[in-house]
């Protein structure tokens, strides 16, 4: 399902719905892919924002409809000038997961704990990045510039 | 994924091919596991990767904390993209990266 909202004044919002399941990544990273190159969005950011998109829908799809039936997630993309907004939703357990602690980047191999470190990266990969729950939704919005 | 072996004495060298993430990681994760035991030297050839994310980091790491006891594990052709994922996360720090 998608909605495609174009003024060629402005913005541009483009909305799909997937199933929550790290089987989906492909689909949703070329959605993503697909989009940032028809705005012309240079390759560093392009990954950057790949990434970043992963690391959340990933973490949705382990753990957001933990013992529920398998749920959906929806990822919008809103371009505004240089600037793209990529907002993912679910109706799964509220999760904040940029309340997250950080975790020590500076710690040796050995003592280096991979734990929380996906969370880490949607937020040094991206400009900026805010949760909201809202109407049962979690609702996570990343901002990047992207050229 | 893609990815291709050489073995050779106590040298094994890793090719990747394509994009290292939640669905590709555990193959490399395969792939490691049937690395020889008397393998002291690891190279990690990242060439032709495109992109990798944490659950790739991961494996890495892993790769790296097995091969400290018995030798060195070296990341080898990492390109500006994927050299920028390294360094986001500090893995420059713990990770040997060949320079060309």
């Amino acid at each position: 399902m998608e909605n495609r909202i174009t003024d060629p004044e402005k913005a541009c919002l483009i909305e799909r719905e997937f199933e929550a399941d790290d089987t989906c990544l492909p689909e949703v990273l070329a959605f993503l892919e697909e989009e940032l190159e028809r705005h012309d969005a240079g390759p560093k950011q392009m990954m950057a924002l790949s990434l970043a998109l992963e690391e959340a829908f990933v973490n949705v799809a382990h753990y957001a409809y933990e013992n529920m039936p398998q749920g959906k997630a929806w990822v919008s993309l809103s371009f505004e000038g240089d600037q793209v907004f990529i907002t993912l939703k679910d109706q799964g357990m509220e999760f904040d997961p940029l309340a997250n602690k950080d975790p020590d980047i500076t710690a040796s191999a050995e003592d280096r704990q991979i734990g929380g470190l996906g969370i880490f990266m949607i937020k040094k990969s991206t400009d900026s990045c805010s949760y909201k729950r809202e109407n049962g939704y979690n609702i996570l919005t990343m901002t990047k510039t992207i050229r | 994924m893609e990815i291709n072996k050489i073995l050779n004495d106590k040298t094994c060298t890793i090719e990747l091919t394509g994009r290292l993430d939640t669905l590709t990681s555990p193959q490399l994760e395969e792939a490691l596991k049937e690395v020889p035991a008397d393998v002291e030297k690891l190279v990690l050839d990242l060439k032709t990767l495109e992109y990798v994310s944490s659950a790739g980091l991961r494996v890495f790491l892993n790769a790296q904390k097995s091969m400290m006891n018995k030798g060195e594990m070296i990341l080898r052709n990492v390109n500006d993209e994927i050299m920028e994922v390294l360094s986001m996360t500090g893995f420059t720090q713990i990770l040997t990266i060949e320079k060309d």
